[in-house]
């Protein structure tokens, strides 16, 4: 039994360890589009100035802190599970996908605002518009769009997560998924941490 | 798939990291409104990268990892931070 035991101890390590393999290439995913927009800054500061200001820093501000709170309520739904009070965890988990609801209705608005100005890839408007302008805005699409994408993936994976609490096969002694689901989510707040002084803050 | 031995964050923790994130967060907002010129997207990534580390060290536990991990950490970032500097040499000199 003993061995047993000991095979899943190193389970638990490399499963961990693999998360954290993969959340590396979602650095350099999403690093990559980093490294574009700070080539494309340097090149076009004064059209990166201007689109700059299209954007709303109050709903960037407001997807922030919904995001960093979302973060706190992962991790102590982690920290409730290890306390063994499955109840708990899932509340946190619950209130958790709440505000990454909250994240995609502000995204909808705010997307759909730039929709209702023609501020689209490849629209009318876009293309009468200089050529950093163009890409800032293709650069905020993307990079929101990829992020939201991440969102959406995470609140899947934390739904899951919140189903198997339930059915009791994520429990105190097992939860290698929920942390590494946890991992995911905060992998998701640390590339908005990012991405909000990038785009919205710096004019 | 057991897990032993791992840190367990108390509440009170989870709600002291929040809210220093949330001081950096005004922090860097307010901020962003004093002319400093160049120094203007350095500051605001200062911010960030405190408030990443904030996250990596207490939101995912890596203060309690073991060192295999945390090396690993470190030198994804460090190889990005060369990636970032490679791709400027090669854009302004070549």
């Amino acid at each position: 039994m003993s061995t047993t035991e000991h095979s899943e101890f190193i389970d638990s390590d490399t499963g961990k360890m693999g998360m954290w393999l993969f959340l590396f290439t979602e650095l350099f995913l999403f690093g990559g589009l980093f490294i574009v927009y700070a080539v494309m800054r340097s090149k076009y500061a004064a059209d990166f100035h201007h689109a700059a200001l299209e954007l709303n820093a109050f709903v960037g501000a407001t997807n922030t802190v919904v995001l960093l709170v979302s973060s706190m309520t992962v991790a102590m739904s982690l920290t409730a599970i290890q306390q063994k009070r499955g109840g708990k965890a899932m509340g946190l988990l619950f209130i958790t996908l709440l505000l990454a609801g909250v994240f995609m209705v502000n995204k909808y608005f705010e997307w759909g605002h730039k929709f209702s100005l023609h501020l689209y890839p490849g629209s009318d408007v876009m293309q009468t518009l200089p050529h950093g302008e163009i890409m800032f805005f293709g650069l905020y699409f993307m990079m929101t769009g990829l992020h939201l994408l991440h969102v959406i993936i995470g609140g899947v994976l934390l739904t899951v997560v919140l189903f198997k609490i339930n059915s009791g096969k994520i429990n105190s002694e097992h939860y290698l998924l929920q942390e590494n689901g946890a991992l995911y989510w905060h992998l998701v707040d640390l590339i908005w941490i990012f991405l909000f002084p990038l785009l919205y803050l710096i004019t | 798939m057991k897990n032993h031995d791992n840190h367990i964050s108390s509440d009170t923790t989870n709600w002291t990291v929040l809210l220093v994130l949330l001081i950096l967060t005004t922090i860097s907002i307010l901020a962003i409104k004093i002319h400093l010129g160049a120094f203007t997207v350095a500051m605001a990534l200062i911010l960030a990268s405190i408030k990443v580390t904030i996250v990596l060290t207490y939101f995912m536990h890596l203060k309690f990892e073991n060192t295999l991990l945390k090396l690993m950490v470190g030198g994804v970032f460090l190889l990005f931070a060369v990636v970032i500097a490679i791709t400027f040499i090669d854009y302004y000199f070549r």
